[in-house]
């Protein structure tokens, strides 16, 4: 709050002047960076000061703790270490350039700078904001998939805007398209391959509870964070083995389907509400969510295992060996559900009353029952898919689901809505475009790619790749 | 817990320019769902679309009214884009394309590539956009105290900014008051209801749509505009949470009418400011954080909105037999 | 006016030179359409070498459920697209063009399940159904002394219809609160504020209670006299046999017979289209279930399986 000013100490002056104060805390309070929890000093901008900072990470996810940076310029010189968090930053008195140099000596065992003839990095700063710089560190080609960038804002109140931003979100975008060589597209087409499995697990439930229920639930992201919270809190806070950790959250994930479509779902169908004012009640309940999450886990990016991934090289492509499990138990759900659909009764009944509920429950199905499996299995699989997409990115937060939905939406429309197949074969293309456009447009954009294919399917084949005609309109 | 001071923060959201931008991206979104049945679920879009346009150009040096003028058009370019090709499409999948479109803007404009034109994911902060708008006060600088509010009077968070708010939001309620008691409205009414029948009336829907699509977000450019002026352009603080806000509290207050967007603005704003006023003062930080409060906060917000849509959905002051939750 | 009058008649006078068959000329055709061919994934639903409607009369189109009438509707008022066909109204080709430009083009309709506007007054859905009502502009429409007259002339009109149609008391309740009938009937004078030279009703007479028939009837016939050209769907016999100056019967996408009410009637082909090939026999005689019946059908089927592929390729489809 600027210029606050306080005429004389009347009391109604001294009473006005500490609504404003308290209000400035409010705002203050509020503003507070929903960019986690930070140790150590951190540099805030105002009128008189600018801040030059960045985070720094392993080639792994980690924090570099103890990295040394300087900065010089405008006749000044600066130091800063980075903090547990990677964090570091320099506040500076004046606008204009600054180099940042990195002490390549005080960097972890066995971490180098990824670009190290960029170093120094010119920042300009301004007064009043703060500027972010970033030093990648690994090897050049074998690249960890970058993070998924949320939503980090809180959404709507006053001073929200944290002027600086979150430096971090930088991490993944500051990578400019580098040359189009064959490993790189070797590696991206892998990332693609196996994010768009992940992102099939989620996307397959999205798609069978639109064709059963007609539904467009745009809740499932936060089923997807249910999982990946889920094994968070019992892997990281109550100190399971990963596997366990992992299966009992698939089984939280699957017992929210349950308790939502007996108890929402299920009651709103029999009052006959219209699918666009169910539609809307999963939009309140998606904030609900996401904020319940917020709520009991904070507003900070978490880890469900620490444990340093440990990777391998196969034909010139580096894949973790966590991420290759992952791939494997993505296969074997997504093998199960196939075989589920295609060769047994019940599955071939669940693909009846996605196709056409009415003439389903005429062949004697009982549809309510399909129904509710299709939640327990959608909800079960999304969990597992948060899960596994949290063991990959190496990173979850409370509104993971947020940028993880739309990709869903757009998998499974161009796939065909109603069709697990089609969800399946959507995902995978979605996977493919969101890693391989890095290769020829900056990194944090390519999520616009993969949503501007959702716009154009919409608009030339609304009834996706699997789909048929009849079904829109 | 000192009331006076809670009754005061609560009292000052009936008027703050927030609830303002707030009440106008309402009516935009109003014009779109309530009027025409558009299921718009991309209202923060068009709200970026209006800052940035009139931050970008006053930053290099236009005057307020270009900055607007820029904002506007902007958004009617927007409307055309994405109204063309998508007012076709059956309701819920214009929901989809809306939502994507508007995801699309946000990650373009804080995309670290566009950093020469919008900031980046840093945004356009600092003063340098809003001192058009400074320029516009006729008031002398300095803060004045009502009652038991001080502001500045033309810098920032300003009263002069609110009393140009609050006047847009009095003077859209009017144009949409005379636009529904109009023919035009009465097509729109009709197109909402089944568009089938109005063509066969010889009406051209999807030209009406289209003047609904861009009459509304034209509006939202404008909410844009006064949402970032007394704070600063970040590209996240107008993402999909904003839209959903938006579409709460236009049901809250009941869409179809003329004043719910307003009522449900300053209602959602004061009664969050009350339910964090209060619980501030009364939980002590050991058990909940202020973090916790604000999330709680929205987490009412969510459920407000499902319980309204469920049992009331036309909202404190729409008409069930007039309702509009039956789409385009 | 009874099934005899109809022989004296104008209209049904235009008819003396009219063959009986499908596609048949007319003196003077108000609308004619050619090749209109329409199918949904492999079936075909409308497939009309040519159709003329007589300009100024009452038409029937009868046929069996699913026989594409409504469709044919769909395509000639541009609520659908043909995947070929041409057609024109009163000269001007309407082919390709959208529903509201056919209705501004004076070729107006009714829907099956009616579309009355529910939550507007009977009166907004009489207003809304007026052309050339310069309020509907937006810019025009916040400046209401430019059209409160205009709205005032309307409303006149809207009034005198309403009164004809006998449902003026009701002009400010919501449509929604009528029955069945007055539904059908606004939903007819809403489309006569359009003031069209040719209004196609889908299936008037559904759901409407019997007292209500008659004068439904009448609105129609008066409607002929004024000049206006009537083309109706319908499956009430009666009905057809008592207004209608001209029958034209459709069977599976294709018009199978044209003629004069009484004679279309007791034409073979549209009795075997509505009642099925067999419709004498008597379906509780156990002696029919002998395999030799079941192959005789069976070749029954495949020849007039065969017949309708020959007359396909004819076509050139």
């Amino acid at each position: 709050m600027h210029g606050a000013a306080v005429r004389g100490v009347r009391p109604g002056q001294a009473r006005a002047a500490l609504v404003v104060l308290l209000l400035s805390l409010v705002l203050t309070m509020l503003v507070a960076p929903f960019a986690g929890a930070t140790t150590g000093e951190q540099c805030s901008p105002d009128a008189s000061t600018a801040c030059i900072q960045g985070r720094i990470r392993t080639a792994a996810g980690d924090p570099a703790v103890g990295v040394k940076l300087s900065v010089e310029g405008q006749g000044f010189t600066g130091e800063a270490i980075t903090d547990d968090d990677g964090r570091w930053s320099v506040a500076v008195t004046e606008d204009g350039d600054y180099a940042v140099t990195l002490d390549v000596a005080t960097l972890p065992a066995g971490e180098s700078l990824r670009n190290p003839g960029d170093n120094p990095r010119t920042v300009t700063a301004k007064l009043g904001t703060a500027a972010a710089t970033l030093f990648p560190l690994g090897s050049g080609g074998g690249s960890a998939p970058s993070p998924t960038p949320g939503d980090p804002a809180s959404p709507t109140d006053p001073g929200t805007a944290a002027p600086g931003g979150d430096a971090e979100a930088g991490v993944d975008s500051s990578a400019r398209p580098g040359s189009i060589t064959f490993p790189r597209v070797a590696q991206q087409f892998t990332s693609g391959i196996i994010f768009g499995l992940l992102l099939a697990l989620a996307s397959v439930g999205l798609s069978l509870i639109y064709g059963t229920t007609g539904l467009s639930s745009f809740s499932h992201g936060e089923q997807v964070t249910l999982g990946a919270l889920a094994a968070y809190i019992f892997a990281q806070m109550l100190h399971l083995p990963l596997l366990v950790a992992g299966i009992l959250a698939v089984l939280v994930g699957a017992a929210s389907g349950w308790v939502q479509d007996a108890g929402l779902w299920k009651p709103l169908r029999k009052r006959g509400m219209g699918p666009v004012q169910l539609m809307i009640i999963t939009i309140g309940l998606s904030m609900a969510l996401q904020y319940t999450y917020q709520f009991f886990l904070g507003g900070g990016r978490l880890r469900i295992s620490i444990a340093t991934p440990t990777s391998v090289n196969l034909g010139g492509v580096i894949i973790t060996h966590q991420s290759l499990l992952s791939t494997a138990i993505a296969l074997l759900a997504l093998g199960g559900v196939a075989y589920f659909l295609k060769g047994t009764w019940t599955g071939r009944a669940t693909r009846a009353v996605s196709d056409n509920p009415a003439l389903a429950a005429a062949s004697g199905i009982n549809v309510e029952r399909i129904i509710r499996l299709v939640w327990v299995m959608g909800a079960g699989l999304a969990a597992l898919g948060g899960v596994l997409i949290g063991l990959y990115f190496n990173v979850t937060s409370w509104n993971m689901g947020g940028t993880i939905l739309l990709l869903m939406f757009a998998a499974v429309t161009l796939g065909g809505l109603g069709t697990a197949f089609g969800a399946l074969a959507g995902s995978i293309v979605i996977g493919l475009v969101s890693e391989m456009s890095s290769l020829v447009i900056p990194s944090d954009l390519r999520y616009a790619g993969a949503l501007l294919i959702l716009i154009l399917v919409l608009l030339v084949r609304p009834q996706g790749i699997l789909g048929r005609a009849e079904r829109i309109g | 817990m000192d009331w006076t001071r809670i009754l005061a923060n609560v009292v000052g959201e009936f008027f703050s320019p927030l609830t303002a931008a707030y009440a106008i991206a309402a009516i935009g979104l109003n014009i779109h769902f309530g009027l025409t049945g558009l299921l718009n679920m991309g209202q923060a879009g068009f709200m970026l679309i209006g800052a940035y346009g009139f931050a970008i150009t006053t930053l290099a040096g236009g005057s307020a009214l270009a900055g607007i003028l820029v904002g506007l058009v902007a958004a009617v370019v927007f409307s055309l884009i994405l109204g063309m090709p998508t007012l076709r499409l059956r309701g819920d999948y214009l929901a989809i394309v809306t939502i994507a479109a508007a995801e699309i803007v946000r990650l373009i404009a804080r995309s670290t590539s566009m950093t020469w034109l919008t900031g980046g994911n840093a945004g356009i902060a600092g003063d340098g956009f809003k001192n058009a708008f400074h320029e516009t006060c006729p008031f002398p600088s300095g803060n004045t105290t009502v009652l038991w509010w001080t502001y500045p009077n033309c810098y920032s968070n300003s009263w002069w900014l609110r009393i140009v708010a609050w006047v847009l939001v009095g003077l859209f309620c009017l144009l949409v008051w005379r636009l529904m008691r109009s023919p035009w409205g009465r097509v729109l009414k009709g197109i909402r209801e089944d568009e089938d029948a109005v063509r066969s009336l010889g009406k051209n829907v999807y030209s009406y749509k289209m003047q609904a699509l861009v009459l509304g977000g034209v509006l939202g450019a404008i909410a844009g505009i006064i949402y970032v002026l007394p704070q600063a352009v970040q590209a996240d603080s107008m993402g999909r949470p904003t839209t959903f806000f938006v579409w709460t509290l236009l049901l809250l207050g009941g869409a179809a009418t003329v004043f719910g967007p307003v009522l449900g603005s300053v209602l959602l704003w004061a009664v969050l400011m009350l339910i964090r006023s209060v619980m501030r003062d009364v939980i002590p930080m050991s058990v909940l954080s202020s973090e916790q409060i604000e999330a709680f906060s929205f987490i009412t917000v969510g459920v407000t909105l499902m319980l309204l849509v469920i049992f009331r959905p036309q909202g404190i002051l729409g008409d069930k037999k007039e309702l509009a939750i039956n789409v385009r | 006016m009874s099934a005899d009058a109809t022989h004296q008649s104008p209209a049904a006078a235009a008819f003396a030179d009219v063959e009986h068959k499908p596609g048949a000329k007319k003196p003077d055709p108000i609308l004619v359409a050619d090749g209109v061919h329409r199918a949904f994934g492999g079936m075909v639903a409308v497939d009309v070498e040519h159709l003329e409607i007589q300009r100024g009369a009452i038409t029937a189109l009868i046929g069996p459920n699913g026989a594409g009438k409504t469709t044919l509707f769909n395509l000639l008022t541009g609520f659908d697209k043909p995947d070929k066909g041409s057609w024109s109204f009163d000269g001007k080709s309407l082919a390709g063009v959208p529903a509201g430009k056919v209705a501004r083009a004076g070729m107006v309709r009714t829907f099956q399940l009616t579309k009355a506007l529910s939550r507007m007054t009977v009166l907004d859905n009489m207003r809304l159904g007026a052309p050339r009502q310069p309020g509907e502009n937006l810019l025009t429409a916040l400046v209401p002394p430019l059209w409160r007259r205009r709205e005032a002339e309307i409303t006149e009109m809207a009034d005198a219809l309403l009164a004809r149609f006998k449902l003026d008391a009701k002009r400010q309740d919501f449509a929604g609160s009528l029955s069945g009938g007055q539904r059908k009937l606004l939903e007819m004078a809403r489309a006569l504020m359009n003031g069209p030279q040719m209004i196609m009703l889908d299936e008037p007479m559904a759901g409407v209670n019997p007292a209500l028939t008659q004068s439904l009837l009448g609105h129609i016939q008066a409607l002929r006299d004024d000049g206006m050209t009537v083309l109706f769907v319908e499956h009430d016999m009666h009905m057809v046999r008592h207004i209608s100056d001209w029958v034209i019967v459709m069977a599976e996408g294709r018009i199978v017979a044209e003629g004069p009410p009484g004679e279309v009637m007791s034409d073979q082909a549209v009795i075997d289209a509505y009642l099925g090939a067999h419709h004498d026999t008597d379906l509780g005689d156990d002696s029919l279930l002998s395999d030799e019946v079941a192959d005789q059908l069976e070749r029954e089927a495949e020849q007039e399986q065969a017949e309708r592929e020959a007359e396909n390729e004819e076509g050139g489809r």
